[in-house]
């Protein structure tokens, strides 16, 4: 689907996992034209909407970018009169309005993950027409289809920081191996009570798997 | 914000366009898959099997191990939402220790299959032996690749000869490519990731037999057009041994 986008669209692999005490949030690094055109190879597609609240963009870009900058600005402005840290769910949900009110104009899906006091780390998914989902991991953009059988099989609830960056890794990679719009550097952001940790890995360093 | 005029199908989830495939639980009947499927609710009033072309939109897929194969497919056979066929054993007997498993249109896969039935009965008469694997994978190469304007439907042979041992096969769109493993149908696109992943090289026939339920147990929780039971075929040097799995002994992840 997303790549019957017109103009630049990041066919994409885009995923979010929560572990014990945090969220990973990950994504690789390719926009494309058509799916034949690389228009560029080191895209960050994970942008921080707040502290500690990052949303990662699949779908066309240029949807993306605008949805995601005005959702920047209503979630600083909700923050600033609330007089404390947005709650991870109000930024899903400001993103959720976005993408339903203007769901016939936009064709972005996106990922929410970050920390919070209140429920500690959450992951949501507001999907293409503007369905919010709360779930403990999920996967999104054109590469996921080809890791749902991984992901199912391997994620585990309350993993640790270090088994939670294998798993997205790993699933990245894989992704990334077998979908020709996902490629690039893995770029992932752990986020946890203490702060932001980016990681970034790039196409050589990355896993590699049996026929390779 | 203005008062919308709320349409039923803005309520329906996945209504966003996404183009995967719905997933629903391995179908005990039809009216559960239904329930589960998430639907559009202006459907035709004519039940999809009066008019759709009826898939085995599947899962398949076989694995080499040193002395044999396995191979395994799911069971669910559809005609557009309608599933006309729960329990289709879609691994089809070529010849004593050659099978292949079907996918893409059920009339054209099963058409295939026993026609190149035929011809290798023919052949192992001729050479007074038993066929090679090859020369099956070929048969059923020629056909896809002659017809390929016609027919829409994608096999997988695998066996054991004595010759080169267990082997698998893939004739998609009329290529002949030996493979340590392969997978086919719908659902195979949900496991590339996991199959990647767990494949080692010289696997022992039960850890082939395990990676084949396990895998189809993931495709089938994900792919509408999967579900059902999963058949399992192990050739090896003394023969072929069927076996069937039911929906609730297959292995079951973090969310089942």
């Amino acid at each position: 689907m997303d790549s019957q986008i017109k103009g630049v669209s990041t066919g994409t692999t885009i995923l979010a996992v929560t572990f014990n005490g945090g969220v990973i949030i990950g994504s690789d690094s390719r926009a494309s034209i058509g799916g034949y055109y690389v228009s560029s190879k080191t895209i960050n597609k994970l942008i921080q909407v707040h502290d500690r609240i990052f949303c990662c963009i699949a779908g066309s870009l240029a949807d993306a970018q605008v949805v995601t900058k005005a959702a920047k600005f209503q979630i600083s402005f909700h923050s600033i009169q609330m007089e404390s840290p947005p709650l991870v769910k109000a930024a899903a949900s400001v993103l959720k309005e976005l993408c339903y009110n203007n769901k016939e104009e936009l064709q972005a899906g996106f990922i929410t993950a970050g920390w919070d006091r209140k429920k500690g780390p959450q992951v949501y998914t507001v999907a293409l027409g503007g369905m919010l989902l709360s779930q403990p991991f999920t996967i999104g953009g054109s590469g996921s289809t080809y890791i749902y059988g991984y992901a199912d099989a391997k994620y585990k609830p309350d993993m640790s920081k270090e088994e939670c960056l294998q798993f997205a890794t790993n699933a990245l990679a894989l992704a990334m191996g077998r979908d020709n719009v996902s490629g690039g550097v893995a770029h992932l952001v752990v986020i946890t009570e203490e702060g932001v940790e980016h990681v970034v890995i790039p196409g050589d360093k990355l896993p590699k798997f049996h026929d390779e | 914000m203005s008062i919308h005029d709320f349409k039923e199908s803005n309520f329906i989830p996945g209504n966003g366009g996404l183009d995967r495939k719905v997933s629903t639980r391995p179908a005990t009947s039809l009216s559960c898959a239904k329930r589960k499927c998430f639907k559009m609710l202006d459907e035709s009033p004519e039940p999809g099997w009066l008019s759709e072309e009826v898939k085995t939109g599947t899962t398949i897929i076989a694995i080499e191990f040193d002395g044999g194969v396995v191979l395994g497919s799911d069971s669910r056979v559809s005609a557009g939402e309608t599933v006309v066929n729960r329990v289709m054993n879609k691994l089809s007997l070529l010849h004593d220790k050659i099978y292949c498993a079907l996918s893409g249109s059920a009339a054209d896969a099963q058409t295939i299959a026993e026609m190149v039935n035929y011809q290798l009965d023919v052949h192992s008469i001729e050479v007074g032996e038993d066929p090679q694997v090859r020369s099956a994978a070929t048969l059923v190469k020629n056909i896809s690749y002659k017809y390929k304007e016609e027919l829409s439907a994608h096999l997988i042979v695998a066996g054991w000869d004595k010759r080169g041992g267990g082997q698998v096969y893939v004739t998609l769109n009329g290529l002949l490519s030996r493979q340590p493993f392969a997978v086919g149908g719908s659902g195979s696109s949900y496991v590339y990731g996991f199959v990647d992943a767990e494949y080692r090289k010289a696997m022992s026939k039960e850890d082939c037999q395990q990676f084949v339920v396990n895998t189809l147990s993931l495709a089938m929780s994900r792919d509408g057009s999967s579900g059902g039971v999963a058949y399992l075929v192990t050739i090896d040097k003394k023969g072929a041994e069927e076996k069937c799995i039911l929906g609730n002994e297959l292995p079951t992840f973090y969310d089942q």
